[in-house]
């Protein structure tokens, strides 16, 4: 890598006398080089490192159109259903606003579960990553919460027995339970006062936690740097100059590299945006039409599909609060992965087939628990949300005895790279 | 499943049908066509002639209904506009809930977003799907939405009929087929076309910007896949630094 | 690691990009811009109201109340008329040259009936209500008062046309709203289609 760039600009006269101007007084400089023109990232990143800043975009564009949301939307039950329907009908383009909301809430979780995995492919959860993890884990109980809470505020039909079902499970909790709901809801129903908190929450609360996780999340990643397909630690090899070998600097390389991505991820936005905004009732769903009736309960309900997985593992549970306790812990588990993974390598291309049998069974199960939650529980479905559930908490639990035991191949001291 | 799925809606007494995971296989396919605004000017006409004595669409406003399906003001003013004086009113109605409560038991529900929640198909089976039960307040019942209050406004054009119930092998009661005992003033053809005008107007009227929608989408991809090849030749070029 | 770069490509090929991106992002923007306008419904509450004027007296004025703003509709006598050219030198604007007005009420009586004067009742100057005094030479107001709009804010004065006195804080002539005469009677305040 030569050090001066090709692009680099001619020193102008004024604009540089500005920047010194700057830099003297905020490190501008050096805040872009060190998360961009000189983190060093290893080269070799595939397809499977774009969904970070992918959820990065969608991060933006939620907090653009939420922001021009709230300047129509009204939270209060006599108002909130009519009023989306005035941003989708009398708000010049609101519908487009709407649209570009709704399917970011859908697409979030997309990415991220996509950059989740990720992580589990290439053991990113790994020391000295483990921090970097637990923060994305938060962002993820963060982004649930900012999910739900924003689920209610259309206040249709799905909105209204969605919030009762899942405000309800921590009624399962004993003792405090049923006063604990009633302070959750600020009423004795999902009312008025309800939704006007979870508005409130829904628009400050979260996405300020939101943002400083993000922030936290990429602080704690440049500290430690990026793992690889091949989870070789590039500092490990540096060149005479003190910079990795594998290593090339963030910018300009992948920032042109993950426009790319950005530009393809919002060909398949649009396409799902403007061609199937509703995606068949996934991303909006039918009953969600209807303005919410707090004596009727639609006849099939089900959560967002980005919350079916745990949905399904509450369901497979006969009893209230082991379902609510192992919900919990389906989620809860993901914390512990750094100290249950006990492989001696991080990245799938070294280990052996156990572990690749075992991360393919996750995968499974994770789909196919998403797949049962939107199903009503009847037929072969609950028979089959129990053995999904067993199989996701196998993972975890033998996880530190599979991955001991499990035969691995050889690391390579640097990074395979090729074109 | 179909059987078993009507059956489930008979027991839980429940009207509609939303289902995030599929179904809707039982329903006659309303091949409607939203460019049709030949077609979207009857569903119109259909609609504040015959459903709007009880059924409101309230968040639909009249003057961008008349410019979306091709009516002039004046045409607008002539041929719906019965309960509203401007032209930029929403589709309401006067009826109070309260009073339509006491003659059908449950206040008739608005119709503007009923598209999008039950489905087009629905609707078409819907109107299409009244026969006598005098079991029934009204004295009909309706094969897509067993048990409903609404009475057959359309049955002066439809005509009236019986179901024919038999006893599946299984213990369940279906409908095996119909016996005229009213002639409507329509033939099936011309009743059918007729609901499937009403229904595209629901469509319409549930989404009235999805025409304009997909239109606009063709422009935002096609102008996203000119930015993909830039950005695309601009990656290459870079990476050619570290191949 | 290549040697050689194309430098003139690269560039030619950022900047292309960038351009791009920018065009990209200024559609974007577009929407969010434009959601800021008046909505329909904004529109439908503040579409033109209509008045009837066959119960108003001559010297009577009506207020109409359209897009939150009040709008005076006055019925000018003969002597009111007479008063309007006599005062002429004392005016800012006489001729009503400023766009205050729509192009039909761009003449000496501001106004497409003479008789008929329909303005939007908020002083220029810092949109305060004036009030109306067609009172002759009252005490507060001085000798030289002819009748016309006096505004308690600041005291800015206008004539019986909603033309502004010279010397007061207020710079231009009360505005004229788009209106028409649907009928002898009536008139459509906020629309003016098919008026000259």
């Amino acid at each position: 890598m030569s050090s001066t760039r090709p692009d680099a600009l001619p020193d102008g006269g004024k604009l540089s006398a500005l920047n010194d101007w700057v830099n003297a007084r905020f490190p501008l400089k050096k805040m872009w080089d060190e998360h961009a023109a000189e983190y060093y990232a290893p080269k070799n990143f595939n397809v499977w490192y774009v969904f970070g800043v992918l959820s990065m975009v969608v991060l933006v564009i939620q907090l653009l159109t939420g922001l021009f949301l709230t300047m129509n939307y009204k939270p209060s039950s006599a108002e909130a259903f009519a009023s989306v329907e005035y941003i989708m009908r009398d708000v010049e383009w609101g519908w487009l606003i709407r649209y570009m909301h709704s399917t970011g809430a859908s697409a979030f979780f997309i990415v991220v579960y996509l950059h989740m995995f990720r992580a589990m492919l290439y053991g990113s959860y790994r020391k000295p990553r483990e921090l970097v993890w637990i923060i994305g884990m938060l962002i993820y109980l963060a982004l649930m919460a900012e999910a739900f809470f924003g689920y209610l505020l259309p206040w249709g039909q799905m909105s209204y027995w969605g919030a009762q079902v899942i405000v309800s499970l921590f009624g399962a909790i004993p003792g405090i339970g049923e006063s604990l709901v009633e302070w959750i809801r600020g009423d004795f129903y999902i009312s008025d006062i309800t939704l006007n908190r979870f508005f409130a929450l829904h628009v400050i609360a979260l996405p300020l936690v939101l943002l400083g996780l993000v922030v936290a999340h990429i602080l704690a990643l440049h500290e430690v740097g990026s793992n690889n397909p091949d989870g070789v630690e590039i500092k490990n090899t540096k060149g005479p100059d003190g910079k990795p070998l594998d290593g090339i600097p963030f910018h300009p390389y992948y920032t042109v590299k993950d426009l790319v991505a950005i530009v393809i991820f919002l060909i398949a936005f649009a396409s799902v945006m403007f061609f199937a905004p509703e995606m068949g009732g996934y991303f909006l769903e039918h009953a969600n039409f209807e303005p919410a009736n707090a004596l009727k309960t639609p006849e099939h309900i089900a959560p967002v599909w980005y919350f079916t997985p745990f949905y399904a593992i509450l369901r497979a549970v006969p009893d209230k609060l082991m379902g609510v306790i192992l919900m919990g812990l389906a989620i809860g588990l993901f914390f512990l992965l750094p100290w249950l993974d006990r492989s001696p390598v991080k990245s799938i291309r070294y280990r052996g087939w156990i572990h690749k049998l075992a991360l393919t069974l996750f995968a499974i199960c994770f789909v196919g628990l998403g797949y049962i939650g939107v199903k009503p529980a009847v037929g072969i479905y609950p028979l089959l949300g129990r053995i999904f559930s067993v199989g996701y908490f196998a993972f975890f639990l033998l996880m530190p005895f599979y991955t001991r035991i499990d035969k691995t191949k050889p690391v390579p001291d640097r990074v395979t790279y090729h074109d | 499943m179909t059987r078993w799925l009507l059956a489930l809606l008979v027991l839980a007494g429940l009207p509609g049908f939303a289902s995030a995971a599929g179904g809707g296989a039982a329903y006659e396919h309303a091949n409607i066509n939203l460019s049709n605004q030949a077609s979207l000017q009857r569903g119109a006409r259909n609609f504040v002639n015959y459903c709007m004595g009880c059924h409101s669409a309230q968040y639909v406003r009249y003057n961008r209904l008349a410019e979306d399906v091709g009516l002039s003001e004046d045409q607008m003013v002539t041929n719906l506009m019965w309960a509203a004086e401007k032209p930029h009113e929403t589709m309401e109605i006067a009826m109070p809930g309260s009073d339509a409560e006491r003659w059908f038991g449950v206040t008739p529900p608005d119709l503007s977003l009923i598209a999008r929640a039950r489905g087009k198909d629905y609707l078409y089976t819907f109107l299409k799907g009244f026969y006598l039960d005098d079991t029934r307040p009204a004295g009909v019942n309706n094969i897509a939405l067993p048990g409903a209050s609404m009475p057959h406004v359309l049955w002066e054009l439809q005509g009236l009929r019986r179901a024919q119930i038999e006893t599946d092998a299984e213990g369940h009661e279906v409908i095996s087929g119909y016996e005229t005992v009213v002639e409507g003033q329509l033939t099936e053809e011309e009743y059918d076309s007729f609901v499937l005008d009403l229904v595209n107007f629901l469509v319409y009227i549930a989404e009235p910007v999805k025409l304009e929608r997909e239109r606009l989408g063709v422009w935002v991809i096609f102008f996203l896949l000119v930015f993909l090849l830039m950005s695309y030749l601009l990656k290459q070029e870079y990476w050619k630094d570290v191949r | 690691m290549t040697a050689e770069v194309d430098t003139s490509r690269r560039h030619f090929l950022t900047v292309t990009t960038a351009v791009t991106g920018a065009v990209g992002a200024g559609f974007a923007a577009t929407p969010f811009l434009a959601s800021w306008k008046p909505s329909a419904r904004a529109q439908a509450l503040g579409a033109p109201v209509e008045i009837d004027i066959s119960k108003l007296d001559p010297g009577a004025m009506a207020r109409v109340k359209w897009r939150g703003k009040a709008v005076w509709v006055l019925h000018r006598t003969k002597e009111m008329l007479d008063t309007l050219p006599a005062v002429v030198g004392e005016l800012r604007d006489p001729e009503s040259v400023e766009p205050q007005q729509p192009d039909y009420a761009a003449n000496e009586f501001r106004s497409i009936r003479p008789e008929i004067l329909v303005v939007v009742g908020n002083c220029t100057h810092l949109g305060c209500a004036p009030i109306e005094r067609f009172d002759v030479a009252p005490e507060d107001l001085g000798a030289d008062w002819r009748g016309g709009f006096y505004c308690p804010c600041h005291g800015s004065k206008f004539d019986l046309a909603g033309r502004v006195f010279r010397g007061v804080p207020a710079p231009l002539n009360l505005a004229v709203p788009p209106y028409r005469f649907l009928n002898e009677n009536s008139i459509l305040i906020g629309d003016d289609t098919g008026v000259a």
